[in-house]
């Protein structure tokens, strides 16, 4: 992508950090002269992304999760990774109500919540060395 | 948030940000009420709730399993478009009622 702007954070897998991560990625956006309803679609995707991250990335363990933004002309991209398990099948998992984890109440919707807020959404993900969501949309500036 | 309980009925009105980190605070305080087993309707008061995402989704379907054991019911008003949005794309919208006010949510059988 050929960017005009660009940011990057990164913190711990504490669950009090997914507002932290939407709050920092709408005010990045604030940058752009995007309607309401385009910063809460933004906003919930990447509180899905953030969310998987923390919840599955790492179970109980302890680890970082990197959110990068760029946007240029013509659309925002937005970048979720984690350094943990990784997703072993990514057809399953995208598929809406699929979950692994019935019995803490998730729903298996992240995923397509993200896809529909979003123009875009590719997932990457690797056994043992984590995942990586990149989701997309189009943006007039 | 507040929990307010009338009768049979336990209005649940969360505040602000409805995410995962706020889905655990919500169950534990909804739940140590409806575990002493005289709740039979649950009411979700979406009127303060700012935002929401999927773990919202999961905090709803979580009471409406426990309401759905005792064959007791769950209602919401007050939320706005996305979040009634969100209610219908996970198919929850089949199993609770969407109730324009907290007078008619009480009237719900
Ligand atoms: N970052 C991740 N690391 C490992 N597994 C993941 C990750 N993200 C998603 N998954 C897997 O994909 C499944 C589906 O994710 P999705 O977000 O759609 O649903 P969920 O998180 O289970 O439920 P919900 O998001 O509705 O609370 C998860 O249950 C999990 O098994
Ligand atoms: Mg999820």
């Amino acid at each position: 992508m050929n960017y005009i702007n660009e940011m990057k954070i990164q913190f711990l897998n504490k669950s009090v950090n997914e507002g932290l991560a939407r709050v920092a990625v709408a005010s990045f956006c604030a940058q752009l002269d995007l309607t309401v309803e385009t910063v809460a679609d933004i906003k919930t995707a990447v509180s899905e992304a953030v969310t998987n991250a923390i919840v599955h990335g790492y179970e109980n363990m302890s680890g970082f999760v990197t959110v990068c933004c760029v946007y240029n002309l013509k659309e925002i991209e937005i970048t979720v990774s984690d350094y943990g398990r990784g997703i072993e099948d990514i057809d399953e998992a995208r598929r809406p109500l699929f979950t692994s984890s019935p019995d803490e109440e998730r729903s298996g919707m992240g995923f397509t919540v993200m896809e529909t807020f979003m123009d875009s959404l590719e997932v990457k993900s690797s056994v043992g060395m984590g995942t990586t969501v990149i989701m997309r949309k189009k943006v007039q500036v | 948030m507040t929990i307010d309980v009338m009768g049979e009925a336990m209005i649940i009105r969360p505040k602000g940000e409805l995410d995962h980190h706020y889905a655990q605070e919500i169950r534990e305080k909804a739940d140590k009420i409806i575990l002493k087993g005289e709740i039979r309707k649950v009411i979700f008061d979406f009127t303060n709730v700012l935002f929401m995402d999927s773990s919202g989704i999961g905090v709803i379907m979580g009471r409406y399993r426990l309401m759905e054991a005792i064959k007791g019911s769950v209602c919401a008003f007050g939320a706005n478009e996305r979040i009634k949005r969100l209610i219908k794309m996970s198919g929850l919208s089949r199993v609770i009622t969407l109730c324009p006010n907290q007078q008619k949510a009480l009237e719900v059988k």
